[in-house]
């Protein structure tokens, strides 16, 4: 019985590789999708035979059929903007889980430690609880950044290093005294608070527009914490599964620090977006500013637009607007592309998202790299709710906190429009230069309101 | 199939490897997707879940305790794997529809 249950837990791992290989394209993405939900499905009924006889049926059949019904709507009704929220909110949902598996296993395998909480399963256990609890907290505190409940801008005091450094150490001391002597059962709620805390710690003195490095690493340590559950309980499918969610973790974190040209420490301790305000304050230059009718005869002229789709996109829910204009423009035989850069949104691939709801086909969604080139051919490009990812400054001011950050080249297109609500500078505090150029017009409004103008100034009649 | 550290370990450095081999292949496109995916999928801790409320001599503390990890976790595998396939099913090419 006990192997059938591990070659059923081989081919779970097997699947959950297969699905993430196939999520490589959109094309055979949902065949991932579902080789995933097998893999698990799999690893539930292993987990069922493993358990044989189980006790205390009725709590686990109640508590999955609690989850579904929970899990089905939030999945069906979420709105693509709130995906990081979700995303955020599912870390928690994770971590809770293994923190909580982890304090149940202490409790458990407490009176017998000498036999069965020595060495490194007590280190992986108290790995799996402080990954866990910690994810936990900061997760939620990245919801709350990313649902606007708490305040975006970094949350700083004297210090405040120096404090989570010390409670750090505290924590960790601890942990090492319940490795060495796993009956000190009285540590173990002290330990466990001590983590929650510093998950709050962790988070709040990084900004909103950190979010997408900050949720890929949260991601990465929800799979961590579960890799040290595999560590505790002896299960290797729960190793392998944590070690994937971990290292996608690890890639997108990597992904997105290179498309801020920061560090990990940088992300994580530099309270980015919050020293830089007072510099923001430049004497007052002079733009120009366009009416719909304007910007719309412009587009309509234009043989290439490229559009920049940024995190104002998702706030505004323009995406349905910009697909009617991409619609418009292309019955006109203009060509119409999305330049997406790594960063935009609140979570690493946030735009394609949205873009692909308003059904914008996916071929038209280039990155970075791939559509820097042609911004000098094109006709006008229309910055959409992004700010920062489009500042020259990055390739000329050394002095600019954003020096070096790879960007789209947005200011070397005929014309440049930008649709914004107001001049205030963007999360970084930073001002930008494209606006003053003179080949820059700003449109100032709500960027789904403008866009519709926009397309309502467009004659509805097909160019022949 | 006896478990200790050391398998353990080859295991996770084996598994991580191909994590990062398989995941740096994902195109830029569906990082939304992958990430909702390997979240449904880190809710294999399920199993630990499960696991730990059907032992025998369970404690109400760890059945408490169990219960809502299970809760937690089968709320991510759901809604996980039902978000990510609604959100691959809007990627569509040019000539897909209409």
């Amino acid at each position: 019985m006990q192997n059938l249950v591990n070659y059923i837990y081989i081919i779970s791992a097997a699947l959950f590789v297969l699905s993430l290989k196939w999520l490589n394209h959109p094309a055979s993405a949902r065949r991932g999708v579902f080789a995933g939900e097998i893999g698990m499905l799999l690893a539930v009924a292993g987990a069922f035979i493993k358990a044989y006889p189980i006790h205390n049926l009725e709590w686990i059949i109640a508590a999955i059929a609690i989850g579904t019904v929970v899990g089905i709507p939030i999945a069906l009704i979420m709105p693509m903007t709130a995906v990081p929220q979700r995303t955020a909110l599912s870390h928690a949902c994770g971590a809770l889980a293994a923190a909580l598996v982890g304090t149940a296993e202490f409790y458990q395998k407490q009176p017998t430690a000498g036999q069965d909480l020595s060495g490194f399963v007590m280190v992986a256990l108290m790995l799996e609880t402080l990954l866990g609890f910690l994810t936990f907290t900061g997760s939620l505190m990245a919801m709350g950044k990313l649902q606007e409940v708490l305040p975006q801008r970094p949350i700083t005091y004297k210090n405040q290093n120096a404090v989570n450094f010390v409670l750090f150490m505290i924590a960790l001391g601890l942990a090492i005294r319940l490795v060495m002597v796993p009956t000190d059962t009285w540590i173990f709620p002290i330990f466990a608070g001590l983590s929650l805390v510093f998950g709050v710690l962790l988070i709040i003195p990084i900004g909103g527009a950190d979010m997408p490095t900050v949720i890929a690493i949260l991601n990465s340590y929800a799979g961590l914490s579960a890799c040290a559950m595999g560590f505790v309980l002896g299960n290797n499918l729960l190793v392998v599964a944590g070690a994937l969610d971990g290292s996608s973790g690890l890639i997108l974190s990597i992904i997105m620090c290179k498309a801020m040209n920061r560090s990990f420490t940088n992300v994580l301790f530099g309270a980015f977006g919050q020293i830089q305000t007072s510099t923001a304050k430049t004497e007052q230059r002079n733009v120009r500013s366009a009416s719909p009718e304007e910007a719309a005869s412009i587009l309509e002229s234009a043989s290439s637009v490229i559009i920049v789709p940024g995190y104002g996109l998702a706030v505004a829910q323009a995406q349905h607007k910009i697909r009617e204009l991409y619609d418009n423009l292309m019955r006109r035989g203009v060509s119409v592309k999305f330049a997406i850069h790594p960063v935009a949104g609140r979570m690493p691939g946030h735009m394609n998202v949205l873009l692909a709801e308003a059904d914008i086909p996916y071929d038209k969604l280039v990155e970075m790299d791939e559509i820097n080139g042609e911004f000098p051919q094109c006709d006008v490009a229309l910055v959409i709710g992004a700010n920062d990812v489009t500042n020259p400054k990055a390739r000329t001011d050394k002095g600019s906190p954003i020096y070096g950050m790879p960007i789209l080249d947005v200011d070397k297109a005929h014309t440049v429009m930008v649709i914004k609500r107001s001049m205030n500078p963007g999360f970084a505090g930073i001002d930008n230069d494209l606006y003053y150029m003179d080949k820059t017009l700003m449109l100032f409004g709500d960027a789904k309101g403008f866009v519709a103008e926009i397309v309502k100034e467009l004659p509805a009649r097909v160019a022949a | 199939m006896t478990f200790d550290l050391s398998t353990g370990l080859f295991v996770f450095v084996l598994a991580t490897f191909i994590g990062l081999e398989v995941i740096r292949k994902v195109s830029p496109l569906l990082h939304t997707p992958l990430m909702s995916l390997t979240n449904a999928i880190s809710a294999i801790s399920v199993v630990g879940a499960i696991l730990i409320t059907s032992k025998e001599d369970a404690t109400t503390l760890s059945k408490v305790l169990g219960f809502i990890a299970i809760t937690a976790v089968v709320t991510n595998i759901v809604s996980g794997f039902l978000i990510t396939d609604r959100m691959v099913k809007m990627f569509k090419k040019r000539e897909a529809k209409k």
